[in-house]
């Protein structure tokens, strides 16, 4: 559910811990007169019982540990108005330890100010912090440079300050609003401007700034994203309840819900109390419908019109944070909620942990607490989901482990096909044709059962040797087995195609589905193509997915590049091919490949071995079946 | 009302009902307090909305037979009115709660006790309040579903992670969560609702003789303020402009500085 709104704006004040957060909310509010009649004496008060002058950030910090600490644990929201408009402002802990009240906070927020000490200087959580406003979507960020008193309104700290702070942000693609000198403590340019202790700046005060602020963009004009809460039978009626978080839905508009693809029209638009016929809901409201058809709909399904469906996949990437005690691992196993859909989702690659100090990027380890990752995470079940960047609303998840709240991110699906073709082929074209003769007779019959083993790898990694090779040496032993190969398809099949990606990608499409049916008949299928994207290979997986095999024949540019066996990289370095894989067009490499052949480390006749033993023992026909056949 | 004030209205609006409905679909059984005040009759009205007219869940009132005439009175005609089943729990009695409490703490914390018996006796998994985070600012810093353990003690220093509308609805056995649908609202929203619904409230929100209460409390704990405010846009056109606090008039808010803490550690809504 995403929440928008325009009359009042929700900002969060972030930054290292003490930099003075709480601080400069508690003197907004006074230097504002929002406070409670009662605040300032009661505050006062409470700062001279534990020996401190005037403690604005008291206003904030209401536990008895966190006055007692001087430190803000929990985040919390105050409300405060301009003459132009209201605002929450919400205050978030900068200790590292409450980074998960922190983002509890800040994932309300449409607009940020970044705190920082003119002393101190950027801290560890300026930039955690920082980096945390890029991963939740935040774009509107004001810099306040505090405690400049500490620094007496030194000018040239400031232009310090600001060019290191900029510096880091932008490498974030986050361009500040504004970057103010202020002094929570002497109230120096929050509501009113500093005059007399910085002359020097000549900028709006923090106040001036929020006015110019403005609310994100509805997404009433992105593509309608329903999902399904919950589906009230109180009387005769199915009434499919939900938020709306994207778009429009008029009565008489059809309606798809993924991943089931089941459509209907939307009939009635339910209200309590009754309304006057309502005929159109829109993005931020909480709606109640009834189709006309009494198709599968339950909650987690995702409502849209048919033309402009979420993706469907079962294998996406995420960039994520984490919170959890226990690191985030290889093969673990989490309970995921994305919108609705709830789902078993297994890490499936850690691609990289990012370290948000200097945000170098490793490829190593777990992602430890606090930490911030890119990973891959695979379903048992197919997700409707959106890049992020497309509908938040889709786009990003929440992931639990155990009873608890473990981490959130957003979904890029950058190298992942949208397998709502496939996936909606498979039932209507293969299965409804039924042959009569089951894969199991079949199987018996040949020996062996029927398989796509997937080749992936450069021009010159030795695709085609191994394939030819390992043909050769299975149907000597008997096996029944052809490759389909790259030259040899485009001189027929794909004789109409180029090398532009969408003709590689059509090459593709064909030369999956040919093979699907290769291994429906019951041949060994081995195909033998570059297929440099991810996307592309993940759709053939989606064709016949119980029976593919990634095999990545690996050798790096450089090797093959020497190899050169058709003299294709001289020509491509020539600039006489255009679109050459791995010199004017990316090679992709697979994330987590079924079997990898390291044909730069080993020679010819070990690759070979490697990948018939492989084949061997994924095409056998299990014992207990032979026999149960072989006596009917 | 101006437009854009409706439009914050109906998101806020939107936003409770998505809580409400995310509460039925994830815990089960449920229950909802009803105070009979502002906020608690709003909330009641919003479950209509949600469960369209219905309340598919026990409502209680946890009595602790100090409220009001007007209250009792206002609570007895809403009931028939709007026709839902209305259980009422006498909270226990004065004497055996905890000594150390300043005196009107030991009033509310028979609601903190009548709430645990409730629980304990329904085996309730999740109970619904009408708590806004402006009222008080320890509640300020409460989850939208904030779990209680064994002794419904809230443990407030380390609180869940809470973000993108998603709640944590599973917890160990024995424990529950509280649901606040109306968290984000404030006192003004309310009573702009009020009037933009057309929802009953208790007259003794209205100014007479000078004086109205703005919050709604025990009989010999809560205090009438100073107003004038005798119809529902005057109430509102006074909250637009005071910077006195809502619950001014509570006195177990203002005994001792940790006096609210240490209520609604132990449980207290
Ligand atoms: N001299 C000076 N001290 C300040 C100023 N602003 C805040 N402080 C002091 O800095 C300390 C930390 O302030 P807080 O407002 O609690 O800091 P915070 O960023 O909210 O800290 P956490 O929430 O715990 O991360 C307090 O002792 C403040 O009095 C300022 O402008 N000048
Ligand atoms: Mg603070």
């Amino acid at each position: 559910m995403t929440a928008q709104n325009t009359q009042q704006l929700p900002i969060v004040i972030v930054g290292h811990v003490d930099h003075g957060k709480s601080s400069l909310i508690g003197r907004l509010l006074y230097d504002t007169q929002s406070l409670p009649a009662n605040k300032q004496k009661e505050i006062e008060a409470i700062s001279s019982k534990r020996g401190m002058d005037m403690e604005w950030s008291f206003v904030l910090d209401s536990f008895q540990a966190e006055r007692d600490q001087a430190i803000t644990i929990d985040t919390t929201q105050i409300w405060f108005k301009t003459p132009k408009r209201s605002y929450v402002i919400i205050d978030a802990p900068g200790h590292r330890e409450f980074l998960k009240n922190m983002i509890s906070g800040a994932a309300q927020a449409e607009a940020a100010i970044l705190v920082l000490d003119a002393k101190e200087g950027i801290k560890e959580q300026t930039k955690r912090h920082a980096y945390l406003l890029h991963l939740l979507g935040l774009k509107q960020v004001i810099v306040a440079i505090n405690k400049m008193d500490l620094v007496k309104n030194d000018e040239a700290r400031f232009n310090e300050l600001s060019k290191d702070v900029s510096e880091y942000l932008a490498s974030l693609n986050i361009f500040p609003t504004a970057i103010i000198p202020i002094s929570a403590r002497q109230g120096d340019n929050i509501a009113n401007s500093a005059e007399k202790s910085m002359p020097w700046y000549k900028g709006h005060t923090i106040v001036q700034k929020l006015d110019t602020l403005t609310a994100s963009a509805a997404l009433i004009e992105k593509p309608a994203r329903f999902p399904v809460q919950d589906v009230y039978r109180f009387d005769e009626r199915r009434i499919i309840v939900g938020h709306l978080d994207s778009g429009r839905i008029k009565i008489g508009d059809k309606l798809t819900f993924s991943p089931v693809n089941e459509t209907a029209t939307v009939t009635t638009i339910e209200s309590w109390p009754a309304k006057a016929e309502q005929t159109e809901v829109e993005a931020g409201q909480s709606i109640a419908i009834t189709l006309d058809q009494p198709i599968f709909v339950e909650r987690g399904h995702i409502g849209s019109h048919a033309e402009d469906a979420p993706m469907l996949s079962n294998v996406f990437r995420m960039h994520l944070f984490w919170l959890s005690d226990k690191p985030l691992k290889v093969g673990n196993v989490y309970k995921i909620r994305l919108a609705t859909q709830e789902a078993l989702a297994t890490v499936q690659a850690i691609e990289k942990t990012i370290d948000t100090d200097d945000l170098k990027s490793s490829e190593m380890g777990d992602v430890v607490r606090n930490g911030v990752a890119e990973i891959v995470f695979r379903t048992r079940d197919m997700l409707a989901l959106d890049p992020f960047s497309d509908n938040p609303s889709t786009g990003r998840c929440v992931i639990y482990d155990g009873f608890d709240v473990a981490g959130g991110g957003i979904v890029s699906m950058e190298g992942y096909a949208d397998q709502r073709m496939a996936y909606v082929q498979r039932p209507k074209n293969i299965y409804t044709v039924e042959h009569l003769i089951p894969h199991e007779e079949r199987a018996q019959r040949n020996g062996h059962k029927g398989a796509v083993f997937w080749f992936t790898g450069l021009s010159g990694a030795g695709k085609s040797t191994v394939a030819m090779n390992v043909e050769r040496y299975l149907f000597d032993k008997g096996y029944n087995t052809y490759v389909l190969d790259g030259d040899n398809v485009r001189h027929g099949l794909n004789k109409d195609l180029g090398f532009s990606p969408e003709d590689r990608k059509e090459n593709i499409r064909r030369v999956a589905a040919v093979s699907g049916l290769q291994a429906d008949a019951g041949l060994i299928t081995i195909t033998a193509f570059i297929s440099p994207y991810r996307e592309d290979r993940e759709s053939a997986r989606a064709l016949t997915p119980d029976h593919f095999h990634e095999i990545f024949i690996k050798a790096d540019l450089a090797t093959c590049e020497n190899r050169d066996p058709k003299n294709l990289y001289k020509k491509a370095r020539a600039g006489d091919i255009k679109e050459f894989t791995g010199i004017s067009s990316p090679y992709e490499e697979p994330d987590n490949p079924d079997l990898v052949v390291d044909t730069q480390k080993h020679d010819l006749q070990t690759c070979i071995q490697q990948v018939a033993d492989y084949i061997e023992s994924h095409v056998k026909i299990a014992d207990i079946k032979t026999k149960k056949i072989s006596n009917s | 009302m101006n437009k854009s004030i409706e439009e914050h209205l109906r998101r806020l609006e939107a936003e409770s009902i998505y809580i409400l409905r995310e509460a039925y679909a994830n815990i089960d059984p449920l229950v909802m307090l009803w105070s009979i005040g502002k906020d608690s009759t709003t909330l009641l009205y919003l479950v209509k909305k949600a469960f369209l007219g219905r309340v598919p869940f026990p409502l209680v009132h946890l009595d602790t037979d100090m409220e009001m005439d007007e209250v009792y009175a206002f609570r007895d005609w809403i009931a028939k009115e709007w026709d839902f089943d209305l259980t009422i729990e006498h909270c226990p009695p004065e004497s055996e709660m905890d000594p150390t409490l300043p005196p009107a703490s030991r009033a509310a914390a028979r609601k903190t006790q009548g709430l645990k018996n409730l629980i304990q006796d329904g085996k309730y998994e999740g109970v619904f309040l009408g708590i806004r985070r402006d009222e008080q600012s320890m509640r300020a810093k409460e989850r939208v579903f904030s779990p209680r353990d064994n002794n419904g003690e809230w443990n407030f220093k380390d609180q869940p992670a809470e973000f993108w509308g998603q709640y944590k609805t599973d917890f160990p056995e024995g424990t529950h969560i509280r649901i606040h649908p109306l968290l984000h609202w404030t006192e003004l929203d309310i009573w702009r609702y009020t009037q933009l619904e057309n929802i009953p409230y208790v007259p003794l929100y209205l100014a007479r003789d000078g004086k109205r209460y703005r919050s709604l409390g025990e009989k010999n704990i809560t205090f009438p303020v100073d107003s004038n405010a005798d119809t529902l846009e005057a109430i509102i056109a006074e909250l637009e402009e005071t910077r006195d606090p809502e619950r001014a008039g509570r006195a177990m808010d203002n005994e001792t500085e940790d006096a609210f803490e240490r209520l609604r550690a132990s449980g207290y809504m």
